[in-house]
């Protein structure tokens, strides 16, 4: 046993936090946030040169083969840097379906893309208000022709393709659900951009009219695809979040040592040093539920369903706690658009719902909980 | 990142197993799986001799304390073998709490400070259960500020002669030594002027008398000390080092009871798959897997944070600071987790005899057992100023007995 990133993959995390810190300043962040541009095009770039975005992706593909620890590792640092970029409906959900259900020439085509920088994906799966299931889910594929409206798409308005999640048939059963692949540059496709809690991840709604579209994987097998990429995403977001959750403590903690209030630093005042201390508990088991995630997603394990839950859960509840905390130790000067601690705020509330909210991770884990102890 | 046992791992687990199923008293094993934090009684025997026997069987076998060197009892295991022998140990492995003082506190303090003669008399017997350990730190004066602790050594001759109380020691009624913390010189400041000795608690002087503690039970004392004599080969560390060497054994404390610790999870998992509440079983409401979903994700932080500790210590590391969130966790986890069990049973949940109450008074016994999990070893607020200051590097609370002669400091707070 050994419960432990190697050297060689803490020797990865080095090299894309300095990465990160000199290509993500804030101020790069700001600029999405502003509405200047909706990503960050020079890092998009830049992480396509380091080989980050096909880290996980086999060599046969254009990626670096290197594998999922590699992805977590890197996760975490796009998390702390709150990267304005798409890179988790593109390397999480898009690229993930592809390396689950792709064809060869599907892999081939898209995944190459994805790894060199030139192609931004997304999963569309939502319907509106509701968890994932396949009961929300309306869109109809006939002749491989897609009609319906998907909202909300994460990073849609940016996105080159989608995998589109759709019913191809009326059992009321998850075998009702398709995937397919939609080329978003194609004919039948409407986008418009939405507002939303955090502009540095866009949120788009994309319309299908009679929209030409190829199948990914079996038909009928859409659902149980799904559930293994949201459960694969899970774990990959959690360690973003664990990112953003570490980030934010070690904001609050310098700022409380730099304050100076009653003629002291903020940070000697208990009822800080206990909020910062919460703050730490809550990013440390989110960390290890993380690394226990990471070990599952890496090997494959029978354990990824309820693991990736835990993770997802643990690191949903720290990002939020730390987010909002880092603005409180912050006081005023925390609720200034001037200061950073508002990026991260949002984008752990963000992030809480992407893939399902809380309710619906926490509903998940305890039903596989009971199927293992059923097993 | 590697869960699976490494083939020399897997040897090890499966030597353990075919000699823990050989040997383990096997007919508390039911009753021991069913004790839980609060209610670690056996109907028909005396715990601490059951607990007694077996330490001893594992011992003759090579079997205990395996993380300590073989000549002082142990068996110079890896923390991965120890983890290892605690998950086939199971529900016997309950039965070790009742030594987890002087195997978790005083050994090894004893390891780092007392001379190699006293280290090969007293760590075997140690080891193997037949004698019993107690932490004489607390006093009325000095829990949470231990160094405000009054009990006074002074020398004469070669020995020591100890005056003072202690209070709230696990264990004294049944223990045959103790590491003690006292006094040495009252005019420097309180950090400054204490030493550590160990002694044997049947010396003259030294009388325990049992407290009943709130949950009803008496797993506490206070000691009091009238002219004990220890002769100063039992001091261990110098004289005035008393801080710096009662550091070794909190810390020590700190990821011993930080490893053990209970969360009631696994407890209230079970008892939600079988109850049924007024439309259907507790586990399809949708408010109860909420709460339920939360716990899991704590319990299962805990026990990946402590994997990741032992990941950390096989590679040579010391147990550090980061070791206090297990305690803290876990300690109001578990006083939530029982309140929420009460809860699901409506106004039944009051009844708390084995007879009459749902679950044998499992959850009754563990909400009146948990506050002192909050308080023993540290509270919860002396857990978030270690974190604080010592993880997170934040200012230490400013003390205003600071450089302050013990004899000078302020001791009561009104009148
Ligand atoms: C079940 C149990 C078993 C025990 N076993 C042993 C044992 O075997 N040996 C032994 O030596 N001791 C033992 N203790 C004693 C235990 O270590 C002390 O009770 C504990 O350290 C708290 O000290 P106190 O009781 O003096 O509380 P106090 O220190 O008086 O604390 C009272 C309150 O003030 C708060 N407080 C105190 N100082 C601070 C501070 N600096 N910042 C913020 N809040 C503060 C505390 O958190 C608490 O809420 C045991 C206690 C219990 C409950």
């Amino acid at each position: 046993m050994n419960f432990d990133f190697s050297d060689d993959q803490k020797q990865l995390r080095d090299q894309a936090r300095k990465f990160l810190t000199e290509k993500c300043p804030p101020k790069a962040v700001r600029a999405v946030l502003d509405g200047k541009a909706p990503y960050d095009k020079d890092l998009w770039k830049g992480l396509a040169e380091m080989g980050f975005l096909g880290v996980a992706i086999p060599e046969e593909f254009g990626g670096a083969g290197a594998g999922h620890l590699e992805l977590c590792v890197i996760a975490e640092e796009m998390g702390r840097a709150n990267a304005p970029v798409p890179f988790s409906s593109t390397v999480y959900l898009a690229a993930e379906a592809l390396l689950i259900a792709g064809s060869d020439a599907q892999k081939k085509k898209w995944l190459l893309a994805i790894a060199s920088g030139e192609a931004i994906g997304t999963l569309a799966l939502f319907e509106g208000k509701g968890n994932p299931s396949p009961k929300t889910i309306k869109l109809t594929a006939a002749n491989g022709m897609l009609n319906g409206v998907k909202k909300p798409v994460a990073d849609g308005a940016i996105a080159d393709f989608a995998v589109v999640a759709a019913r191809t048939g009326s059992s009321g059963r998850d075998g009702d659900i398709s995937l397919f692949i939609v080329d978003l540059r194609a004919g039948g496709v409407e986008v418009k951009s939405l507002t939303n809690l955090d502009p540095t991840r866009g949120q788009a709604e994309i319309t299908f009219r009679d929209c030409k579209a190829e199948p990914l994987g079996a038909a009928g097998e859409g659902w149980s695809i799904l559930t293994q990429v949201l459960d694969r995403a899970a774990v990959l977001c959690a360690f973003e979040q664990v990112g953003g959750s570490d980030r934010a403590l070690e904001m609050g903690r310098d700022y409380a040592l730099d304050r100076i209030a009653f003629g002291r630093q903020i940070g000697s005042f208990q009822a800080v040093k206990h909020m910062l201390a919460d703050m730490y508990v809550s990013a440390t088991l989110a960390r290890s539920n993380s690394y226990y995630g990471a070990w599952a997603l890496s090997t494959n394990a029978a354990e990824l369903p309820e693991a990736a839950a835990a993770a997802r859960i643990s690191a949903t509840q720290a990002f939020q706690h730390c987010a909002k905390n880092n603005i409180q130790v912050h006081g005023g000067m925390g609720f200034t658009w001037e200061f950073d601690c508002h990026m991260y705020y949002r984008r752990a509330n963000a992030m809480a719902l992407g893939l399902g909210s809380l309710s619906y991770w926490e509903d998940q884990l305890i039903d596989r909980m009971r199927k293992k102890n059923a097993a | 990142m590697n869960f699976d046992d490494t083939l020399q791992e897997a040897e090890f687990r499966a030597t353990a197993r075919a000699w823990i199923a050989a040997n383990a008293p096997k007919q508390y094993e039911e009753e021991l799986r069913k004790s839980s934090l609060g209610r670690t009684q056996l109907k028909n025997a005396n715990i601490l001799e059951v607990a007694k026997a077996w330490q001893k069987k594992k011992a003759d076998a090579g079997w205990a304390c395996l993380h300590w060197p073989k000549e002082y009892g142990g068996r110079g295991s890896s923390p991965i073998e120890r983890v290892i022998w605690q998950q086939e140990e199971g529900p016997f492995g309950q039965l070790s709490r009742m030594f987890i003082i002087g195997h978790g506190m005083c050994g090894p303090t004893m390891m780092a400070f007392a001379r190699e003669e006293h280290k090969r008399a007293y760590l075997p017997p140690l080891a193997s259960g037949e004698k019993v350990w107690c932490q004489l730190f607390s006093e009325p004066a000095g829990g949470s500020d231990v160094a405000g602790l009054r009990t006074r050594a002074e020398k004469d001759g070669d020995d020591w002669v100890i005056n003072g109380q202690k209070i709230w020691t696990s264990g004294a009624h049944y223990s045959d030594y103790g590491i003690l913390l006292t006094r040495t010189d009252p005019t420097v400041p309180k950090h400054k002027g204490l030493t550590m000795f160990f002694l044997d608690m049947k010396s003259p002087g030294v009388e325990v008398r049992p407290i009943k503690q709130a949950s009803g039970a008496s797993d506490f004392n206070e000691v009091y000390f009238t002219n004990v004599r220890i002769p100063d080969h039992q001091r261990l560390g110098e004289v005035g080092d008393g801080w710096n060497v009662s550091l070794t054994t909190l810390m020590n404390e700190r990821s011993a009871i930080g490893a053990a610790v209970s969360t009631g999870f696994p407890e209230l998992f079970e008892y939600c798959s079988s109850l049924m509440l007024d439309d259907g079983p507790a586990i399809e409401d949708r408010a109860v897997r909420a709460k339920l979903a939360s716990w899991a994700a704590k319990a299962s932080g805990l026990k990946y944070t402590s994997m990741r500790a032992i990941s950390a210590l096989s590679k040579g590391e010391r147990p550090g600071p980061e070791n206090s969130i297990g305690k803290l966790v876990a300690g109001s986890m578990i006083q939530d987790v029982a309140t929420y069990a009460l809860d699901l049973q409506g106004a039944a949940g009051v009844i708390s005899g084995a007879e009459d109450s749902e679950l044998a008074g499992r959850f009754q016994a563990m909400l009146l057992r948990a506050p002192g999990t909050r308080v023993e070893g540290g509270t919860d607020e002396i857990m978030r100023n270690i974190i604080a200051e010592r993880v997170l590097g934040l200012p230490g609370d400013i003390r205003v007995d600071k450089d302050v002669p013990f004899n000078r400091i302020l001791t009561k707070g009104r009148g």
